[in-house]
């Protein structure tokens, strides 16, 4: 039985599986919920300035997208940090760490940008017996109206400052998250780690419009008649939270830093993903909101299960095992060559890889052969661009496979080198770089 | 009447009992289940379903359509290649067709519900009302159609499209043909077939004369003679019959009657059915008959086939429908001889067949059902008189791949033709076939001889 146990930044969890800050996190009944159920962690619905609370709007504050039988792919929405009173808040916190104290349990916080704001609320967060606090610096909608949430994550200065607070007045461990509304990642990320940042997660939720009302002519979710742009989560976002993810883990200037991950996780497969490419462990919201808390077993059992049929024996032997293979397009070795290959048993003759190809790609699968129905691959003309393994609905049933160094590719006529042979040094590139004498 | 009485009679059953047994076989889909359903589809290149449908259907497509919440869209797409699309989607043996080529077959032996789509798809349309058609500019040209069948409705809706005036000779009392008459009554409910003859008729310039009988009515050469071309949608209006001892007695009746009894009756329990049934044949009739004895109260039905089941022409699935209804299909068993008592029906002596060098034989062996009544179901065959000299063959009129017969300005589909399978779907295709074919007979015809640079 693989060892789940986390440790992140010294905070410690039975698994790697934490709720994210957001409505499943919103209070004890839900947070208590979620520890019977299994969670590792929580991180607690954001908390604001102590005074009057936020409110919400009082319509819808999700839209969707779904794809086959309604699943639900993306999910948007416009709620804003904790509307409740903070004192409860923190007397709730304090209670439920009391009760789980073998649960992480870590605070949000999303104040304005004075020093005296961080300085207050940090002792009181503190005081509740929380294992650390995270900085919210990533909503994307309300908050960063008033110079909040992302507002703050998209100046690296700022941010660099706020942690800096932070470290200064707490001796709780600081996770700074980030938002993906920013043009490269690497840049907070790197101001997190100048300001002492323990740990950064993300990604925070990217600004969205999820679908329009044709009727009203208006943003979904529609409130009042108008709608405002919201924030998008769920399995749709998983793919760029993953290459920000590894952006962090493989920059020079971040290398090492904790990364919690966060984006549409929601089977263990996705968590491994996470953590081989750099995540110590992960938040997930969405999937909770969609399934309910219980799905956090399957995470458990699926990533246990899994480790233990490749040997893996604790998040250690997995985490960041991916980064070292993520490299930069022009690294990628030129004198590979794959084909596609189409396993006529398993084919069900749809013809999409077909049509895919012939219509939008390279024109290298049959439709016909002899009068029959047919798709096979002409290597003549195959490029290996993978599209046609895309399309397939039949798992495995197109795979690429990679043609041995000293064979013939029969598009180009050329023998595949056995040799690695980047962009870098490539002949068409002006810029190649000439070797060394 | 007692649920057990012997003899033929009605009223076996409670009232409610009749309206659940007649009711839609399989109820249309709601919107929800149309979505799930319409997910399945793969929206395949070349799609196998789209060639295996006689009426070439995009059925890719409109199922496209469907699961983008376009209904309407879907039911155009069906309605352009079919405008009986809301009967084929109720009565086509999909099995064999469209949802056979699936290639979902292939991927978890269970194909995409297409028939069931086609008919959620045009039964919102027609619900509606909503026409996707209208009537072309008028030609002048008048088109004489006999049979006011699915082969003769389709042609007359096409050349409607094109702009020609139909006129449909029709000898019975309500246009439909087998989709009035010959449909089993729980797969053509609320009085579907009238419901899209009315809808196919809303295109205008189509006029129907029913009681008019070919042969005693008028003869072909009186309508070549009268219109600008004729289509003859005539079907197939004779029944096999036993040639056998005791054929004449009480309880011996032709299931074609049967079921259209059935259909045309306005309470079911008015029509009489036997405690002991036996249908004899293998095909769909067989399997209509049989089911509807069962639900109307029958104790006992059996379907005697003289062949195997791989050579019955009834699909698997109405083989299976009538096992689930609780009839007996009994194979390799040939008729020999009715026995009667009193002048009625008292039972069927059959006799075991095999197949020995590829002919069917009697082994000898003979047995006796009881039965007090015996539906015959061994196929229709071609009857009609006043077609002059058109040539046929085996029974059928031919027909070339454009619906042409051999006389002029004469043209032919369904299943009175020597071409496809006699199904309403192929009659459909047929007559909206010959349609085109004669709108291009006009269009070469009305073209000068010789033309002028």
């Amino acid at each position: 039985m693989a060892d789940l146990r986390n440790n992140f930044v010294g905070i410690k969890s039975p698994n790697p599986f934490w709720l994210a800050s957001a409505p499943p996190t919103d209070k004890a009944y839900n947070v208590e919920r979620a520890f019977k159920a299994g969670w590792g962690g929580v991180v607690w619905k954001t908390l604001g300035s102590e005074g009057p609370p936020v409110v919400n709007v009082n319509g819808p504050r999700y839209g969707a997208i779904w794809g086959a039988d309604r699943r639900l792919l993306g999910l948007n929405n416009i709620e804003l940090i904790t509307d409740r009173p903070l004192q409860i808040n923190l007397q709730e916190m304090k209670q439920v760490k009391m009760n789980w104290p073998d649960r992480a349990l870590i605070a949000s916080i999303m104040v304005p940008c004075v020093e005296e704001e961080w300085k207050a609320i940090l002792p009181l967060v503190e005081e509740t017996g929380a294992d650390g606090i995270e900085l919210n610096f990533g909503c994307p909608h309300g908050m960063s109206e008033r110079g909040m949430g992302s507002a703050v994550g998209q100046v690296p200065e700022y941010i660099e400052m706020v942690v800096r607070w932070c470290k200064q007045y707490t001796r709780m461990p600081v996770i700074t998250k980030l938002t993906p509304n920013i043009t490269d990642i690497r840049n907070p990320a790197r101001a997190a780690k100048r300001g002492g940042t323990d740990a950064v997660s993300l990604i925070n939720t990217i600004n969205s419009i999820v679908s329009v009302d044709l009727d009203n002519f208006a943003p979904v979710p529609t409130v009042g008649g108008k709608g405002s742009h919201g924030g998008y989560c769920g399995p749709a976002v998983k793919p760029i939270a993953l290459n920000m993810v590894s952006e962090i883990a493989r920059d020079p200037e971040t290398y090492g830093l904790p990364i919690s991950g966060i984006g549409g996780v929601t089977t263990w497969r996705d968590a491994a993903e996470f953590l081989v490419l750099g995540a110590g462990n992960v938040q997930v919201c969405t999937a909770a909101m969609t399934y309910g808390f219980k799905i956090v077993q399957e995470m458990i059992s699926g990533l246990s299960d899994w480790m233990d049929e490749k040997g893996h024996r604790s998040l250690d032997d997995i985490t960041g095992r991916a980064v070292p293979n993520v490299t930069d397009w022009k690294y990628l070795n030129l004198n590979y060559v794959a084909k596609a290959h189409i396993d006529q048993d398993a084919c069900i003759k749809c013809g999409r890889c077909h049509i895919a190809c012939e219509d939008t790609s390279h024109q290298a699968i049959t439709s016909m052969v002899n009068g029959v129905r047919h798709f096979e691959v002409m290597e003549d003309e195959c490029v290996g661009c993978n599209l046609c393994v895309n399309v397939c609905p039949v798992e495995n049933c197109i795979t690429m496979v990679g043609l041995e160094p000293g064979t013939l590719d029969q598009r180009t006529g050329k023998m595949v080198e056995p040799t690695y042979a980047n962009w870098t040094t490539h002949p068409n590139n002006p810029m190649a770089q000439v070797a060394a004498e | 009447m007692h649920r057990l009485g012997s003899g033929i009679a009605g009223g076996r059953l409670a009232p409610a009992e009749y309206e659940q047994n007649f009711s839609d076989l399989h109820p249309r889909f709601d919107k929800h289940e149309a979505l799930v359903a319409s997910d399945r589809c793969y929206f395949c290149h070349d799609a196998p379903c789209m060639t295996a449908c006689p009426t070439e259907i995009d059925i890719p497509l409109f199922i496209r359509q469907i699961s983008t919440a376009n209904p309407l869209g879907a039911a155009r797409t069906i309605f352009s290649q079919n405008i009986l699309g809301g009967m084929c989607a109720r009565v086509c043996p999909t099995e064999t067709l469209c949802e056979q080529a699936c290639v979902r077959n292939t991927a978890e032996d269970r194909p995409v519900d297409i028939g069931r789509l086609q008919r959620y798809a045009t039964d919102i349309a027609m619900e509606q009302n909503r026409q996707f058609f209208h009537r072309g500019a008028a030609t002048g040209k008048t088109i004489a159609i006999i049979g006011a069948g699915p082969a003769g409705l389709a042609c007359a809706h096409r050349l409607a499209m094109h702009g020609h005036t139909a006129v449909i000779f029709d000898a019975r009392e309500k246009a439909g043909g087998l989709n009035e008459y010959g449909i089993a009554t729980y797969k053509a409910t609320d009085d579907f077939a009238q419901k899209e003859v009315d809808y196919l008729l809303a295109i205008g310039g189509i006029e129907i004369r029913n009681g008019q009988a070919l042969g005693r009515d008028f003869s072909l050469q009186d309508l070549t003679a009268d219109y600008d071309a004729v289509f003859l949608g005539i079907g197939l209006a004779g029944v096999n019959g036993l040639g056998l001892e005791g054929e004449e007695l009480s309880g011996v009746n032709d299931a074609v009657d049967f079921i259209a009894f059935l259909r045309q009756a306005d309470n079911k329990a008015d029509v009489p059915i036997g405690r002991r049934v036996v249908v004899l044949g293998g095909g769909m009739t067989a399997i209509d008959a049989a089911v509807q004895a069962k639900l109307l109260g029958a104790e006992e039905v059996t379907i005697c086939y003289r062949r195997g089941k791989e050579h019955m022409n009834a699909s698997e699935f109405e083989q299976d429908l009538a096992a689930s209804k609780g009839v007996t299909i009994r194979h390799w068993l040939a008729p020999k001889r009715i026995l009667g008592k009193d002048g009625a029906v008292a039972g069927i002596e059959l006799e075991y067949t095999a197949l020995r060098d590829g002919h069917l034989v009697g082994t000898g062996e003979t047995g006796v059902i009881a039965a007090d009544q015996i539906f015959k179901a061994i196929g229709q065959s071609f009857k009609a008189s006043g077609l002059g000299a058109l040539a046929m063959e085996k029974g059928r009129i031919v027909v070339d791949d454009h619906c042409r017969t051999s006389m002029e300005r004469v043209y032919a589909g369904g299943d009175c033709v020597n071409r496809g399978e006699d199904l309403t779907v192929s009659a459909v295709a047929h007559g909206r076939d010959a349609a085109e074919a004669i709108h291009s007979a006009f269009a070469v015809a009305g073209q000068p001889a010789v033309a002028v640079a």
